[in-house]
Formats: structure tokens, C-alpha cells, sequence
């Protein structure tokens, strides 16, 4: 199988307009014959979702939660990024495209990121025009703040509430399309299947979380906007419901995954506190622009932070990276955070900390000025620890946070099955081995606003659609499959939760899968992995009945999922023999620690393919290209 | 009553009915209705729309409460006169009583104004209680004034008491203990306030009112949308302030004549 | 640290529910509500129990998806708090923490702790937009906002929509929820052109919905997880009573509310 990725020819700077020239067009009349499908009610989905109503489709939304406003894109914090240059810092869309693409280690398309570059600026005025408060200066203009990885001051924030803003923005934009009619919002209801008709994507089967029923809907188009698999992991900052469901099953009805071993870890977390933790907090990196992050010299040095003299802290990120400093990207925090860690520098109660402290900017700016910048954070900090940090150090920790990974999607952000297209985080377009801060709102929404409506459109005016209906076969299959595992989730009966199950994957991930891995422990980790799903199978217990709200139940079907998926996590890794990105593969590292990639064997996309239920998945490679930016050793020296 | 635009909608699946979305899109045939945005409604009379939503209802209460506010204001500046000479609050008295259609006006505006507030206090009222069928087992409040909770019982008594109060100083049909004097205020008003539950019912609603206000007074700018982050919380302190002050001022009545200074 | 949970149990609406007292043992005072929530899940799905039924997601309380009374207070002890981020170092050893739903009309039931909001879905449907379709908008800095009115309009935007307003006033009145959305998109801008239509729909939706109406109490920004002024009422109280003192072509009919009052 090859893979077309349908990128223009020509410039890069006019490939996008060239692509949309080119774009057949549904006839205005005939545009509410068609029917979309849109998964999930994100950034991504829900702007889809408002922007195809907007043009008149007839579209049904789905989210898992009790409204589209839920969805976990409301908690980023930090900002999104954009190539205004506002700040006259020699900012361009050209830089914020090689940023990205350097950011992402040389492992995205460029021509995807520099169409993400382009429509950044129009997703500021569009958020705007929609109401979004962002900070302002007091002449009235728009604020800017740096953010971690970049050296100029690009990104645009609301506090610490971002990603919150930017989705009421487009869950308002969704509302009044329902008001109007045009979208059908379908809440507490969880996709469960693909249905693929004649190799088209033609519905979904999904299921009504609060009475259990199966239902088909069938469409012309199918967008997955489901956001990252992330929670793979048990313990990450995504939201609790998040899941690969979705993806995985369109994955398993044919649609290729790429990149699957490419996880990001965020530096900026709160400690983990003990067994029963359910997740974890992150707090933005914006904190990095004016925390200082530090461990003690001594190993092991249990004194209060406030009592270790200023000699015997090591900056370690200062002195490592004179240029970058606390700013270098989040993949090289985190790992140097652990690293220190694993030698005994940590600090807090576990040792699994490092400190990230203000004294200095308070010092300089001032408790007031600190506190309009970061006070919703720091509150939260101290709600959550109960230490106060104006005064004592934060203490933190990285965590998995999102996936660079995803379904594979072209420059039309359709799969590899025709019909089924993919947004946000769910696809795995366009930061390439490692995600720069306040890229994933920008790439949500940019998907979202002004890719996917243009070419679905091309999608619906270039195909045929023979009537389907329930009776169909592939229909009655996909239905039939569903509920054979929901029946045999609850016919188990086990003696294990399926928390314990999945706290147990989670932890086999993030010791042979997480920040650092090898291709020794990563086989350790397939076999592990393949036996604890084994034993999922037969020892799981699922409490209640399939036909009223059973968390427990969903929760079970989302997990086993899981045990299949990081399985295929772990096989990308370690047919990965290279470390970039997010992907630090012990065994590829230069002399003094960082990541070595290897353009001559690995600069590609690797798709892999599903081949059935025990046999291997197939990879296909789709080679990179770089005409623009010229893939060099990352260094933030 | 209201009138629904009639979309296609999902809510059945939050309430629990057994309707199945099985469907796939509604006919496109028929799509039309999905295009069409809101559906509007022929237009109306403003007045009875902005009566009949619980805004409109608490700026009726708060205008006919600011209304009652002067009422009560102008009364007591007129009561205070007792701690001069009798011949001044009689002869005040007496000028009232001579207004002729002018006092019915006045009156006929007050009653009106007392019924506007008492009717759109029952609806809401009732609307609340629509609103939580069933109450919290356990509830702490955190945030508000007992008088802002109350003000559903306050209002009530008030009202009994203003009846009582008519009644007695007014009408003169009930004035225990003594006998009635059409025209001598003053000496109405000694022998009324020495018999001493009559004093005591009156501090006690007099005491009620003040808390009635010192919400009110605040709330009625919040109705009608009058708001100031700097300057409302000045004013939540000013309702209090001046409750206190109307409360002391009637009060000091009853009491004085309680303790003889006034005879 | 021993604590005792007494839970609303109801396995549906149609169903009765009751207070059912669990007694915890070990309860870690760095756990948040929730957490422990789960540990007691755990526990009873392994003894062969059903689950407390609660809704959450983020857990770092911004989804505004979770949410139940806590000893009689929305969201529990702590001011400016989600029950996703309560601690259970807020309790002390011993305590029986009573735990129940949002109790409101317009919330109806739908298990143990988990109630139906899209009654605050509607309101929003009803014109807590600002009517922009996506390539109309102008450009970023062209209409300055003053730093002031950002501000203010953030301060009212940072509404999660959980519902605790409604549950914790005394009348069960969206005021404080609808007052945010109204005073968010009003305070703007770009939220001018249309701010006396979106204050009649928005208003007129909220009156449909089964709430009561606002007295000022004020339990409604004592319990907001993101501490939303009571003056955002005023704002809505303003904007609609402008708005209805102006000739008007055709009034917004709000949409069939999520529970018809009786």
C-alpha cells in the first residue's frame, strides 16, 4: 500500500489556496442533502461542527459528556499561538512554520504545518469576532506572551483559561446552530463503531450512555474529532472520560494509525501523591516564563527549599541550555526533570519532584504582577497541595499529556478510508514527534474553522452515495460486534475492577513507554501487556446492567481498547530506532544526552495497518520531505 | 402561554423516555423545517411579556417597593412630631385629612402599588417553590443576610401588622384599653402604645420591616439593573444603615411612651 | 482519617431514592472528593455493589461536568472550589460528610448523583452567541476592547456551567448563569450590536426553563467555583429591561424547555 498524502504542487506559500481552487464545489441548494457525522464536540469538532452547519449541511454532533461544552479542550490553559506579529519580533507565518516543524523534530509534513501557520492569524480574528476575552494591553490591542520553545511572543491568552474561552467560542457557535437546525446535537451518547459501506465511510453505531440502546446513524461523511488517546496511560492531565474508542475502531475498520509512539510528556504537573490518584494536574507551561526551575546540588538534601542557599541549587535547565533556558521545549524539561529524578536529585516526599520557583520574578515584578499572570494557577496549586506558592517553590513533575499520534490523514484530513475524516488531536498531522506550547488549540481549531469545511465539501461533490439503510449487512455487523463485547464485558464476572486493570497498563506504559524507552523493555512491555489483556478477558468484573448510566461499564469497553492500542504504542516504539521528539529511545542519544535522530532511516510517517485480531499490524511508510526547512540536530544551547 | 419553536431535538434521551434515536437523518425531502432558523412569534404587547418573566415581576416589585420606601420615610418624619407640642402632629393630622381627592389619590396609588407588590411576590413565590420540589437534607447557607431569606415571611407580617395598624390608627375600630379620638392624633396614638403588646407587636414588625429593607432597598437596584462593582457593595451597607435608622426612628415611639417621656 | 459518607442513592428517576451511610476507613487527607468517591466504588464493585452514579471529567475544575451537595453546600466547604479539587483535608477525622444532588426542577434526575443540565444548553441555545459564521470575522486588532472591559467580560466568561448556582440558591433561579453569558458577550464589542435581542431571548429561555426566579440572595456566587459577581445579574436585569422597552419586529420563541413546568 502506498499512501498519498494529496500535498498541492508548488509553492508552499500557495498550496493551500491552489488545493481549495481546485475543490469542487456542493451546490448551495444541494448542501442540506447531505449528512455529516461529527464525533466529539471539542475545539475541533465542535467548530467543525457549527462551521458545516453554517454552510448549510445537515449535521449530527456526538459527545460522551452531558454537553458539548465539556470536552476536554476547555482545560488548556496557556494560550494559542499565532503569526500576527503583534509584538514586532520578527515574527511570520514562515517562522512559526519552521518553529513548528524544528519544535516537532523533523517528523511532520511541511506542508500541513504551514497551512496550520497560515490560518493561525484567522483563527485570532474568528475567536474574537465570537466574543473570546483575551488579554488586552490597555491601549485596547491584543496581548501577547511568550510561550515554552519559541523566542518570540506569539501566543494569545485568556489568564489561564484558554482553551476554556476558545471552546465556549465555538460551543456558542454550535448552539446557535442547533438553535437554527442545522446541527442536531446528540450529548451522552459514545460512538462505538465505524460502519464502512462498499469501503465508504456511511455512519456510526453508538450508544446512549443513560439507557444503554444502540443506535445507527447513518451520512455521507464521517469526522472523528475524538481527541488524543492519551489516557492510555491511567495517570495523564487529560480529563477521565477522554478515550480512544473512536479512533481505534475506525483503526480497526481499516484506517491506518500513525505515529503511535509519539506521546508528549508536559513538564509542568503537580506531583503525584499516592495510589488512589486518578489523574493528574497540569499546569500551563506559561509558568516556565517566569519560574525558575531548580533541584538541590546534594542528592537527597531533605531541607526546606526556602533553606537551601542559592549556591547549592542547580538550575539545571539554566546551565544546560544557556539560550533557551526554563523555555526549552517540553520534551527536553521533561526528560531532564526525570533524568535528575532517577539519580536521587528529586525533591518532595516521593523524590519524584523538581521545583519550580517565583522568588526571583516576585522579587523583581512584584507579588501583584505575578498574580494577574499566573493567580488561577497558583491557587490551584495551593488548593491541591495546600502549600503556598508565593512563598515556598512549587514542586513538579511531568506527566503524559497528548499524543502527536493518530489516525493517518491527508493534506484533506480524510483516512485512508474514503469518506472518514479526522481532526485535532485525533489525527496525527501536524506536530510531528513532539507538540510545541499553544500548537493543539491552533491545530483543533484550524481543523476545524477553515480546513475540514472545504473539503468535505470537495469529499460530497466528488462521490457517489448509494442509499443505506439498517438492514444492510455491514450495518447489522457493526452492530452485532458492539454488542457482542458489551455482553461480554458484563458475562465475565472477574475478581478484578477494571481500574486495577487499567492503573496496571498505565504503569507498564509509563516505565517502558514513557519519557525514556528500549528496545529491550518495550518487548518486555508487549508481552506484559498481551498478558494482562489476557487476563482482562477473564478476570475483569463489571458492575450493573447495560441498559441505565454504567460508568463502570463504559469504562471497561473504553479499556479494552486500551490493552490492544498500547500494544501497537509500544510496537511503533520500538520499531522506532531512533530517538526524537517525544520519543527518546535510550539506546540513540548523543554524547552528552540528547535525542540522535536518524533522517537517513527514519524520516517517515509510519502508518500502521490492522490485520486481525492476533496477527501483526502492517506498516506503511509515508517518506517526509523538506524543501523548506532542513532537518538539522535540535539544539536549545 | 409560551409557544415552542418545534425543532428536532434530542431531549427525550436525557428524560428517560423509551423514544429510540434509532433514525438516521430526517428525510431531506422534508429537511426544510431543518434550515429554517427560529421560529418567531407574532409580536406581542411588551408589557404583558415583561410581566409575565420574573424579571419584570421583580422590577414591578422593586419600583412599587421604592415607592412604599418613600411612604414609609414621609410617615416617619410625620410620627417624629409626637416629641413636639400635640397641637403640631394633630394639626398635621387634620391637613391630611383634608386633602380631599387628593388623599384618595394617594391612597388609591399605595394600594395599588402594595397590590402589585404582593401579587408578583405570591407568583414568584410560588414559582420557587415549583422550582425545588425537593429540598436539600442538609443546607448551609454561606453567602446571604438572614433578611434576604426571609423576606417571604417578612413581607407577610408586614402586612398584617400595616391591617392592624390601620385598623387601630387609621379606622380606629380596634384600640384596646382606651377610647378612640377622631382628630387627636397624639392622644390616640399615648394611649395606644401604653398598652403594652400593642407596643411590643409593633416593635416587633417595625423590627421585621427593617430587615425587609435592608434587603429590599439593596435588591431593588440589582432589579433593576442598577449594578457597580465599586460602589453596589457601598450601597448593600447604606440598606442597612438606613433600615436601622427608619427601624429607630418609628420605634423610638412606643418606647418613649413606654418610659412616660412622651405622655 | 475515618470518615463517613452518607450518600443520595436512586437508581432512577422513576425510582425512590434514600440517604445510604458508607463508613471509610482509609481516607488520605491529599485526596481529592472524587477520589474518594472512587475508592468506595472500588470496594463496592468488588463486594458486588452498584456504584455511586456521579459525573466528572476534568478533575481539575474546569469542565464543570461534576458537582453534588456537600454537607449542604454546593461543591462543599471551600470557597472558589469545584468537588473535583475539594481535598478531604477539609474534613475532620470522624465527620459524616452528607452528600446529595443538585435539587432543582429543571435538573431532573437521572441517577444517585447525577442530574440532567441541558436546561443550561437551551439558554445558551436561546442567544449566548454572538452571531458570526466562521470567515466574517474582521481583523484581530481592528476593534480595540479596553483592557477594563476584557477583564470584566472575563470575569463573567470563566462560568463553567456546572449548575451550582442554581443548586445553591434558595429559589433554584440560572440568574447568576444567565447574567454571566449576557454580561461576558455584552461588556464586549463585539457583542454589542446584539446585546438587547440576546438579553430578551436569552431571558425569555431561562423564564421558560423551570427555575425559580432571583431574590439576591447571593448563595448563587457564594457556591460559583469561579466566584462570578452577583452584579452580572443586574447587567442581564438591565440589558432586558432596556431591551423590552423598545419596538421589537418579532420576538425569539424559546425552545420547548428540558421539563415542563408543572
Amino acid at each position: 500500500m502506498t499512501l498519498d498524502a494529496r500535498i498541492p504542487s508548488g509553492p508552499i506559500q500557495e498550496a493551500w489556496d491552489k488545493a481549495c481552487f481546485d475543490m469542487k464545489l456542493v451546490n448551495p441548494s444541494n448542501k442540506r442533502k447531505h449528512n455529516i457525522i461529527v464525533v466529539g464536540s471539542g475545539l475541533a469538532g465542535g467548530s467543525a461542527a457549527a462551521s458545516l452547519g453554517e454552510l448549510g449541511y445537515n449535521v449530527k454532533c456526538f459527545c460522551f459528556q452531558d454537553t458539548p461544552r465539556r470536552a476536554h479542550s476547555i482545560a488548556a490553559q496557556g494560550g494559542i499561538n499565532a503569526a500576527k506579529n503583534y509584538a514586532n519580533d520578527s515574527d511570520s507565518i514562515f517562522r512559526l512554520f519552521y518553529d513548528t516543524i524544528k519544535g516537532g523534530d523533523f517528523r511532520a509534513r511541511e506542508g500541513n504545518v504551514y497551512r496550520l501557520a497560515q490560518n493561525s492569524n484567522k483563527i485570532i480574528d474568528q475567536c474574537i469576532a465570537q466574543g473570546v476575552p483575551f488579554a488586552r494591553e490597555y491601549s485596547g490591542s491584543l496581548s501577547n506572551r511568550t510561550f515554552g520553545g519559541a523566542q518570540v511572543s506569539r501566543t494569545f491568552y485568556a489568564r489561564g483559561q484558554t482553551g476554556q474561552q476558545l471552546l465556549l467560542g465555538a460551543y456558542q457557535a454550535l448552539e446557535r446552530q442547533i438553535h437554527a437546525g442545522s446541527v442536531t446535537m446528540i450529548p451522552r451518547t459514545e460512538m462505538q463503531d465505524l460502519i464502512v459501506v462498499d469501503g465508504q465511510a456511511r455512519g456510526i453505531v453508538a450508544r446512549n450512555l443513560l439507557t444503554g440502546e444502540f443506535s445507527v446513524h447513518i451520512a455521507d461523511a464521517v469526522i472523528l474529532a475524538s481527541g488524543g488517546y492519551a489516557n492510555v496511560y491511567y495517570l495523564t492531565t487529560n480529563a477521565k472520560g477522554s478515550n480512544a474508542t473512536a479512533i481505534w475502531r475506525a483503526y480497526k475498520r481499516g484506517a491506518l494509525f500513525a505515529n503511535p509512539c509519539f506521546t508528549q510528556i508536559h513538564p509542568t504537573c503537580i506531583p503525584v501523591s499516592g495510589e488512589y490518584q486518578s489523574k493528574l494536574t497540569l499546569m500551563s507551561e506559561s509558568l516556565r516564563n517566569d519560574g525558575r526551575i531548580w533541584v538541590p546540588k546534594k542528592k537527597g538534601d531533605k531541607r526546606p527549599p526556602n533553606e537551601i542557599p542559592e549556591d547549592e541549587r542547580d538550575y539545571y535547565l539554566e546551565r544546560r541550555y544557556p539560550s533557551f533556558g526554563n523555555l526549552v521545549p517540553r520534551d527536553v524539561a521533561s526528560r531532564n526533570a526525570k533524568a535528575l529524578c532517577d539519580e536521587g536529585y528529586g525533591v518532595g516526599k516521593s523524590g519524584l519532584g523538581v521545583y519550580l520557583d517565583f522568588s526571583e520574578s516576585i522579587a523583581r515584578l512584584g507579588e501583584k504582577t505575578i498574580r494577574e499572570r499566573y493567580g488561577n494557577l497558583f491557587d490551584m496549586y495551593q488548593r491541591i497541595t495546600d502549600e503556598n506558592p508565593y512563598k515556598v517553590p512549587m514542586r513538579i513533575y511531568p506527566a503524559i499529556h497528548y499524543v502527536m499520534g493518530g489516525l493517518w490523514v491527508d493534506y484533506q484530513l480524510q483516512s485512508t478510508i474514503p469518506g472518514l475524516f479526522v481532526l485535532g488531536e485525533a489525527n496525527f498531522s501536524d506536530h510531528g514527534a513532539n507538540r510545541l506550547g499553544a500548537s493543539a488549540l491552533m491545530q483543533g481549531l484550524s481543523d476545524g474553522y477553515f480546513i475540514i469545511p472545504n473539503t468535505v465539501g470537495n469529499y460530497l461533490a466528488t462521490n457517489k452515495f448509494p442509499k443505506v439503510d439498517e438492514s444492510n449487512p455491514a450495518v447489522q455487523e457493526a452492530l452485532t460486534s458492539v454488542k457482542t463485547k458489551i455482553e461480554k464485558l458484563l458475562s465475565i464476572k472477574g475478581k478484578r475492577t477494571v481500574d486495577s486493570f487499567h492503573r496496571e497498563l498505565g504503569k507498564i506504559l509509563w516505565d517502558y513507554c514513557g519519557m525514556a524507552r528500549t528496545a529491550q523493555g518495550l518487548e518486555l512491555a508487549i508481552g506484559k501487556i498481551r498478558a494482562l489483556r489476557e487476563e482482562y478477558w477473564r478476570n475483569v468484573t463489571v458492575a450493573g446492567s447495560s441498559n441505565d448510566l454504567n460508568e463502570s461499564l463504559e469504562k471497561a469497553s473504553r479499556v479494552a481498547d486500551y490493552f490492544e492500542l498500547a500494544e501497537l504504542l509500544c510496537i511503533d516504539a520500538r520499531d522506532r530506532n531512533e530517538s526524537c521528539g517525544g520519543h527518546f529511545r535510550e539506546e540513540y542519544q548523543t554524547a552528552d544526552g540528547e535525542a540522535q535522530r536518524d533522517d537517513e532511516h527514519y524520516s517517515y510517517v509510519a502508518a500502521w495497518g490492522y490485520k486481525g485480531p492476533d496477527a501483526a499490524p502492517e506498516l506503511t511508510k509515508e517518506p517526509l520531505e523538506f524543501h523548506y526547512v532542513h532537518p538539522s540536530q535540535r539544539s536549545y544551547k | 402561554m409560551c409557544r415552542f419553536a418545534t425543532q428536532n431535538r434530542v431531549e427525550e434521551l436525557e428524560n428517560g423516555s423509551s423514544h429510540t434515536l434509532r433514525s438516521t437523518f430526517p428525510d431531506t425531502t422534508t429537511g426544510e423545517q431543518l434550515m429554517a432558523t427560529a421560529q418567531v412569534m407574532p409580536h406581542q404587547t411588551d408589557p404583558v411579556t415583561f410581566w409575565q418573566s420574573s424579571n419584570g415581576k421583580k422590577v414591578v416589585m422593586a419600583v412599587t417597593g421604592a415607592m412604599m420606601f418613600a411612604f414609609i420615610c414621609g410617615h416617619m418624619l410625620g410620627n417624629l412630631q409626637m416629641y413636639e407640642a400635640p397641637e403640631h402632629i394633630n394639626a398635621y393630622g387634620h391637613f391630611l385629612h383634608n386633602l380631599g381627592e387628593l388623599l384618595w389619590i394617594e391612597r388609591g396609588v399605595f394600594l395599588l402599588a402594595i397590590a402589585l407588590h404582593i401579587l408578583a411576590a405570591v407568583q414568584l413565590a410560588l414559582r420557587s417553590q415549583v422550582a425545588r420540589p425537593i429540598g436539600y437534607s442538609r443546607s448551609q447557607m454561606i453567602n446571604s443576610t438572614y433578611a434576604s431569606r426571609t423576606m417571604y415571611w417578612s413581607g407577610p407580617i408586614v402586612l398584617a401588622f400595616i391591617i392592624f395598624h390601620l385598623l387601630q390608627f387609621t379606622a380606629g375600630y380596634i384600640h384596646p384599653h382606651a377610647q378612640f379620638v377622631a382628630g387627636d392624633v397624639y392622644n390616640n396614638v399615648v394611649s395606644g402604645f401604653q398598652v403594652w403588646w400593642v407596643s411590643a407587636w409593633y416593635i416587633f414588625a417595625i423590627c421585621l420591616l427593617g430587615l425587609h429593607l435592608s434587603h429590599g432597598l439593596w435588591s431593588m437596584f440589582q432589579s433593576v439593573g442598577l449594578a457597580h462593582p465599586r460602589l453596589s457593595p457601598l450601597l448593600r451597607k447604606a440598606a442597612v444603615a438606613i433600615a436601622t435608622l427608619i427601624v429607630l426612628g418609628y420605634i423610638s415611639i412606643p418606647i418613649s411612651v413606654l418610659l412616660g417621656f412622651i405622655k | 482519617m475515618k470518615l463517613t459518607l452518607k450518600i443520595w442513592r436512586q437508581k432512577s428517576s422513576n425510582e425512590k431514592g434514600a440517604f445510604v451511610s458508607y463508613p471509610m476507613d482509609n481516607v488520605d487527607p491529599e485526596m481529592s472528593m472524587l477520589e474518594c468517591l472512587d475508592v468506595l466504588n472500588e470496594t463496592l464493585i468488588l463486594s458486588g455493589e452498584i456504584p455511586v452514579a456521579f459525573e466528572h471529567d476534568c478533575r481539575e475544575g474546569i469542565c464543570g461536568s461534576c458537582g453534588f451537595v456537600i454537607n449542604g453546600v454546593a461543591h462543599g466547604p471551600e470557597r472558589g472550589t469545584t468537588a473535583c479539587q475539594l481535598t478531604m483535608r477539609h474534613f475532620k477525622d470522624g465527620d459524616e460528610v452528607t452528600i446529595e444532588p443538585w435539587r432543582a426542577e429543571a435538573f431532573p434526575l437521572i441517577k444517585d448523583l447525577v442530574v440532567n443540565r441541558r436546561a443550561l444548553d437551551h439558554i445558551i441555545e436561546a442567544g449566548g452567541y454572538i452571531s458570526v459564521s466562521t470567515g466574517q470575522a474582521p481583523g484581530g486588532n481592528d476593534i480595540l476592547v479596553g483592557k477594563e472591559s476584557a477583564e470584566e467580560s472575563m470575569d463573567a466568561a470563566a462560568c463553567i456551567g456546572c449548575g451550582a448556582c442554581v443548586a445553591a440558591c434558595p429559589n433554584a433561579s440560572a440568574a447568576l448563569f444567565t447574567g454571566a453569558k449576557i454580561t461576558h458577550l455584552g461588556t464586549l464589542p463585539q457583542g454589542e450590536p446584539e446585546r438587547e435581542r440576546r438579553a430578551l431571548s436569552m431571558v425569555a429561555q431561562m423564564n421558560a426553563e423551570a427555575f425559580g426566579n432571583c431574590t439576591s440572595i447571593g448563595e448563587c456566587t457564594g457556591a460559583c467555583p469561579k466566584e462570578i459577581p452577583l452584579d452580572v445579574i443586574a447587567n442581564m436585569n438591565r440589558d432586558y429591561i432596556c431591551a423590552s422597552f423598545k419596538r421589537r419586529e418579532e420576538l425569539p420563541t424559546p425552545v420547548a424547555p428540558a421539563v415542563q413546568r408543572a
